[in-house]
């Protein structure tokens, strides 16, 4: 099967939607751009950025450490995403310092990469090679998957949206947040813990190396144009599925891989913002992330 | 087991990469720059890629697109340190780049990608040849050495830049040139440890260190001792069982070491390492992510 691009728009997505994987595939992409965009941009407002890429390689231990067991490869991905979660967590007790917290990270994440890459040598002759599990792919996407991905997805969001404002300032101003009263630790180990659960849930399409891609980039542009939460929120979900659906045609038409396409859409989708802001010369009041004031208000 | 090449070769580019790392790495805690490691790490996986499709020299790959890495990072950072967001734009895109090629390269005549994808991201540290091992050598050493050589102004710049700025030390090149001290080293190590694991020997010991130790020279040591410690531990391991692989093995012992040092310290609920400092300039926890000046990075 090598589709083809006709000059017929209509033609070309009814072509698209033809075979019941490729409607899964968008459903799939569909879900996960909104869960990515909305955990995407709280993470980049609190500065975890390091966790969440991190937390998002440990699906590749979950699914090999899955496949080793014999367990199914998504219940893998979840595990590994929530006990990563819970030890970074650990290692953001109060009083410790910066760099022991990015250290636990960062030794999290490979020490997760080396069981991975043991539990893959242990049983090379199962999996093809890492690639898929790595980078991702966005064939064979059955409906219960689908299914199981609007379940975590809808209650990773309620949850997002229950934390709601104490969540919002506690991102912006833990310390302020902390003398109002907000319970700042619970919603630290929450929040890392939905990060954890998102990226399992997005690498499943993405692979775990570009999960990255669609966590920061919808929501860094997003914040380059507005610095209001709620607008931003929803700038960032519209650029996020943009971003999947233009990928997942691209892919259906061209023979390159969807998180080429991810990966390279949010970046100069990025870059063209920041080029435009830059010309008209708005610099003065280019809204930072890093500046509190205008985002509770 | 020293009666083989392999064994020797590996122990020799082992154990200059692990002092190199340990130096490095040490330093890169400090300064909260871990997720650049992190981003160089990655890069060097796609250079790799690129020589292969390319059909140049692995390590032309390596160096040039960490380097080249590095330097964008310096250059778009406040004070040398890129903030996360753009790194992490930096490298996503250019994971995506990598995987592009690598799809190039599954359908090219050179073939076989499965096995050069593998190696590049886990490493071969037992299929080092005699000359690559003696390069690889050097380089960490020499990285290392240049890193000892510049330990105070350094070690100023990284605790507090606006004093070192008041003392004369050039900050910012101080910074860049640390980055790419991280990149050629980076670019050095992953052929023996793989892209994605490197970054655990940048960080477990250096992290354990700094969980026993607040003193620099001591905890540099420290850094160097485990790491050097954990690739002859899991290099010895891998030969002995060889069904695990051997960098899965040298990033199992340092991060247990790191996990055990974690927990007593935690248990012994002492305050860590160098907090007078770090709490003398009151950053926020929550802000403090990937630069040790968060609270000043306005710029």
């Amino acid at each position: 099967m090598t589709p083809s691009l006709s000059l017929n728009p209509l033609s070309d997505v009814q072509e698209l939607v033809r075979f019941q994987f490729m409607v899964n595939a968008l459903w799939a992409g569909t879900i996960v751009a909104v869960l990515a965009a909305v955990a995407g941009y709280m993470m980049i407002l609190r500065r975890q950025a390091f966790a969440g890429h991190s937390l998002a390689v440990m699906a590749f231990p979950g699914a090999t450490g899955a496949a080793l067991v014999g367990l199914p490869t998504t219940l893998g991905y979840y595990l590994a995403c929530g006990a990563a979660a819970l030890a970074m967590a650990a290692g953001r007790m109060p009083g410790r310092r910066v760099s022991s917290e990015t250290a636990t990270i960062g030794t999290v994440q490979t020490v997760g990469l080396a069981a991975g890459f043991l539990f893959l040598s242990l049983n090379a002759q199962l999996l093809g090679g890492p690639e898929s599990l790595l980078f991702g792919t966005f064939l064979g996407i059955t409906s219960g998957q689908v299914l199981g991905l609007g379940l975590v997805a809808a209650a990773c969001l309620v949850t997002m949206a229950a934390m709601g404002r104490p969540l919002l300032f506690s991102s912006v101003d833990a310390v302020g947040a902390r003398a109002a009263g907000a319970p700042v630790r619970l919603l630290d180990l929450g929040f890392v813990l939905i990060l954890g659960l998102a990226v399992a849930a997005t690498s499943q399409i993405t692979g775990a190396l570009l999960v990255f891609a669609l966590l920061v980039a919808p929501p860094a542009t997003a914040q380059l144009l507005t610095a209001r939460p709620l607008p931003g929120l929803v700038l960032s979900v519209l650029l996020a599925l943009a971003i999947v659906w233009l990928s997942l045609a691209l892919a259906y038409y061209s023979p390159y891989p969807v998180g080429f396409y991810v990966s390279s859409l949010g970046f100069g989708l990025y870059l063209l913002v920041r080029a435009q802001r830059a010309m008209r010369g708005v610099r003065g009041r280019r809204p930072r992330h890093s500046t509190p004031g205008t985002v509770i208000g | 087991m020293f009666a083989h090449d392999f064994v020797r070769n590996a122990y020799l580019a082992g154990t200059a990469i692990g002092l190199g790392c340990g130096i490095i790495g040490w330093f890169v805690v400090l300064r909260g720059q871990l997720f650049a490691g992190d981003a160089l790490s990655h890069v060097a996986f796609v250079g790799a890629i690129a020589a292969a499709v390319l059909g140049l020299d692995e390590r032309v790959g390596l160096f040039v697109l960490t380097v080249a890495m590095a330097t964008g990072m310096a250059a778009l950072g406040p004070r040398s340190q890129a903030g996360d967001t753009v790194i992490g734009l930096m490298f996503a895109w250019i994971l995506g780049v990598g995987l592009l090629l690598l799809s190039l390269l599954a359908t090219s005549a050179a073939g076989g990608s499965g096995i050069s994808a593998a190696n590049a991201l886990f490493g071969s540290i037992y299929a080092l040849g005699a000359g690559a091992s003696r390069v690889a050598a050097l380089i960490a050493l020499g990285v290392g050495m240049a890193t000892l050589l510049a330990l105070r102004p350094l070690l100023l710049a990284s605790l507090d830049a606006e004093l070192a700025a008041v003392r004369g030390v050039p900050v910012r090149v101080l910074g860049a040139g640390f980055l790419i001290a991280l990149a050629l080293l980076t670019a050095d190590g992953t052929q023996a440890i793989g892209a994605l694991l490197l970054l655990g020997l940048l960080s477990a010991p250096a992290g354990t260190a700094h969980q026993l130790t607040a003193d620099p020279r001591r905890g540099i040591a420290l850094s160097v001792l485990l790491a050097v410690g954990s690739v002859w531990a899991g290099l010895g391991l891998s030969y002995a069982v060889s069904s695990i692989p051997p960098s899965s093995a040298i990033i199992g012992l340092a991060g247990g070491a790191y996990a055990i040092a974690a927990i007593s310290g935690h248990v012994r609920r002492r305050p860590p390492g160098i907090t007078r400092l770090d709490d003398a300039r009151e950053i926020p926890p929550g802000r403090e992510f990937a630069t040790g000046h968060a609270g000043h990075d306005h710029a």
